[in-house]
């Protein structure tokens, strides 16, 4: 033992030296075993869907699958069009204008992922007899959460309008999601 | 108490021989036959002992559950009525660990008030007492996990909103849900990894059970009065005495047990889990196990996500800063006339709480959960530190002797002064 302990030592120096790369090491090693939880490529590949939209008439909605979650897509009425426009930005929780939510030209179908952003139940409104909330858009059972006919949180816990998904027109009547 | 030496003496030669080479009986004998318990221990003390064994059970019945048990999203609501009809007492073992939970979590709260209203959380008990919450955090975990395997309605919707939790945390929220879910929703893939969680943490809170009773055993327990003994008369070896006890307690306790297995064994379920997962339809009125419900309000009541996943969080993690929160000098609350009523309004708080817990979250209920959720956070925050320093405690006993024979109007004044020398000279 050297007899000036302020003094660093070369044994001191090994010591820091190895202690840091066997951190690094296990950090390293531990890796595999987190990222083995992440989704995996068969879960990633679902990753788009086509959607045919003749059967769906104003007023109307389906509900469909991508990967996993459930898709609302609703032929909105010119009513709850004008309802979605006509509503002031500045007032919602999460601003957002309904052009930006729609595809230009396809004002009426509104597509969104149909989970509510606060934890994560799905929204009541889409068969005809459902509550659809204060502002006939849906409304979530679990919390209490009322989206408008933009599928923008107005009312409720939930912090962001609920999301729409990546998704184009491949023909008039046909979209693909993803 | 750690001063404590063991009376142990190997009686045969093969006793002897292995005390030599591992003194395992020597330290049982000393840790569970003459370890020295206060001798006015009452009742609530044998909900650890019940803690202990309805682990066991759990782990037991558990195990005989995973021989026929499919965690696979397509078969495991059928495993599960598989069990529950055609295993031979498949009914029996599957009731006991679903009932066995709730019960579990029953003496758990019973375990955990008791410690609240003695003081058991105080020095030299802070470990012990910080091991309990991480027991219990790990419980709720387990029971969590748990919940899910079934597959039913409440099982999915359980799991999603649970789990959604995590997305409240800001940038790598929605990051961190995709890898417990591995994937974009709860699915089969999720119910699987919780299957092999739900395996591994039972053993885990077997482990830090070791802990908590390791620490128990140097501190040496708590009792009704919260003065430490201080001479051996004030002690009674546990076995029998306070093993004795014990039992009377697992027996009335496994009355209450028994009744929900063999005559309402859904009783403390929800109807809703009796129908197979769908991602497509949320039930109309998702509420967690009544053992939650607390928990549920909180969340609930809070009107920002971010902010209810947090308060939940809080109320539990707030529960390990106990020990610095109180500031009084005596343990026991029945030397606490003030702190008394604030201690009862506390219960009520949590009572009210489960209670609007299960009501939806609207109106009068959404208000009254504010308030009781304030009171909650009130209790530790403001109510602990402040009365503990204005209060004036009531007369105390000197001693454990004093507090137990003074009731008999005599012999008070024949122990007392000795037990004082005997407390000077072990100091």
């Amino acid at each position: 033992m050297s007899s000036h302990a302020e003094e660093p030592t070369r044994r001191d120096f090994l010591t820091i030296a190895g202690s840091a790369f066997a951190a690094v090491g296990g950090a390293m090693a531990l890796w595999p075993f987190i990222a083995q939880m992440n989704p995996d490529a068969s879960t990633q590949a679902l990753a788009s869907v086509e959607v045919d939209l003749t059967p769906v008439k104003e007023g109307q909605a389906i509900t469909v699958m991508w990967r996993g979650k459930p898709v609302f897509i609703r032929n909105r009425t010119p009513e709850e069009i004008q309802k979605a426009v006509a509503t002031p930005v500045n007032d919602l929780p999460d601003p957002e204008p309904d052009n930006a939510r729609v595809k230009k030209g396809h004002e009426n179908w509104l597509v969104l992922v149909g989970i509510c952003t606060h934890l994560g139940c799905i929204p009541k409104g889409q068969s005809l007899n459902d509550v659809k909330g204060d502002y006939d858009g849906w409304f979530c059972p679990c919390h209490g959460s009322h989206y408008d006919t933009s599928g923008r949180i107005r009312k409720g816990p939930a912090p962001r309008n609920l999301e729409v998904p990546t998704y184009e027109f491949v023909s008039d009547t046909k979209i693909r999601i993803g | 108490m750690t001063t404590h030496q063991s009376t142990y003496e190997p009686k045969s030669s093969a006793e002897k021989w292995l005390d030599e080479r591992l003194p395992i009986m020597r330290m049982m004998h000393a840790q569970f036959v003459d370890y020295p318990t206060p001798r006015n221990l009452n009742y609530l003390w044998t909900f650890g002992g019940i803690l202990t064994v309805v682990l066991g059970l759990q782990i037991l019945t558990g195990v005989v559950l995973a021989m026929h048990y499919i965690p696979s999203a397509t078969e495991a609501f059928d495993s599960v009525e598989r069990i529950r009809r055609d295993v031979n007492y498949g009914w029996l073992i599957r009731n006991l660990h679903a009932v066995g939970a709730s019960m579990f979590f029953l003496a758990v709260y019973v375990h955990l008030f008791r410690g609240l209203y003695y003081g058991s959380y105080k020095a030299p008990r802070e470990v012990l007492w910080i091991i309990g919450v991480i027991i219990y955090l790990v419980m709720m975990a387990t029971a969590f996990l748990g919940y899910t395997l079934p597959w039913g309605q409440m099982s999915f919707w359980g799991a999603t909103v649970i789990t959604n939790f995590f997305s409240a945390i800001p940038l790598v929220g929605e990051s961190i849900v995709q890898w417990l879910w591995g994937g974009y929703a709860v699915s089969g893939v999720t119910l699987n990894r919780f299957y092999s969680l739900h395996y591994l943490l039972p053993f885990v809170l077997a482990g830090l059970v070791v802990l908590h009773i390791w620490a128990l055993h140097v501190a040496g327990q708590n009792n009704p009065t919260g003065i430490e003994p201080q001479t051996k008369s004030e002690t009674v070896p546990m076995s029998p005495y306070a093993v004795a006890k014990d039992f009377v307690g697992m027996a009335v306790f496994a009355i209450l047990f028994a009744w929900f297995v063999f005559f309402v064994p859904d009783y403390l379920g929800h109807a809703d889990n009796y129908n197979q997962a769908n991602p497509l339809v949320t039930p109309p009125h998702i509420v967690p196990e009544w053992y939650f419900l607390p928990f549920y309000a909180i969340l609930r009541a809070i009107p920002s996500k971010l902010g209810g996943v947090v308060a939940m969080f809080g109320a539990i993690a707030i529960l390990a800063f106990i020990p610095w929160l109180d500031t009084s000098r005596v343990r026991s609350t029945k030397y606490r006339p003030l702190y008394r009523w604030f201690f009862w309004l506390f219960v009520f708080t949590c009572l009210a709480l489960g209670y609007l817990g299960s009501k939806p979250a609207e109106g009068t209920y959404v208000t009254w959960a504010r308030v009781f959720t304030f009171y909650y956070f009130a209790h530790f925050l403001i109510v602990m530190p402040i009365i503990g320093v204005i209060e004036t405690p009531s007369k105390m006993p000197r001693s454990i002797s004093e507090a137990v024979l003074g009731k008999k109007g005599n012999g008070v004044s024949a122990v007392s002064p000795a037990s004082a020398t005997a407390a000077a000279e072990k100091r």
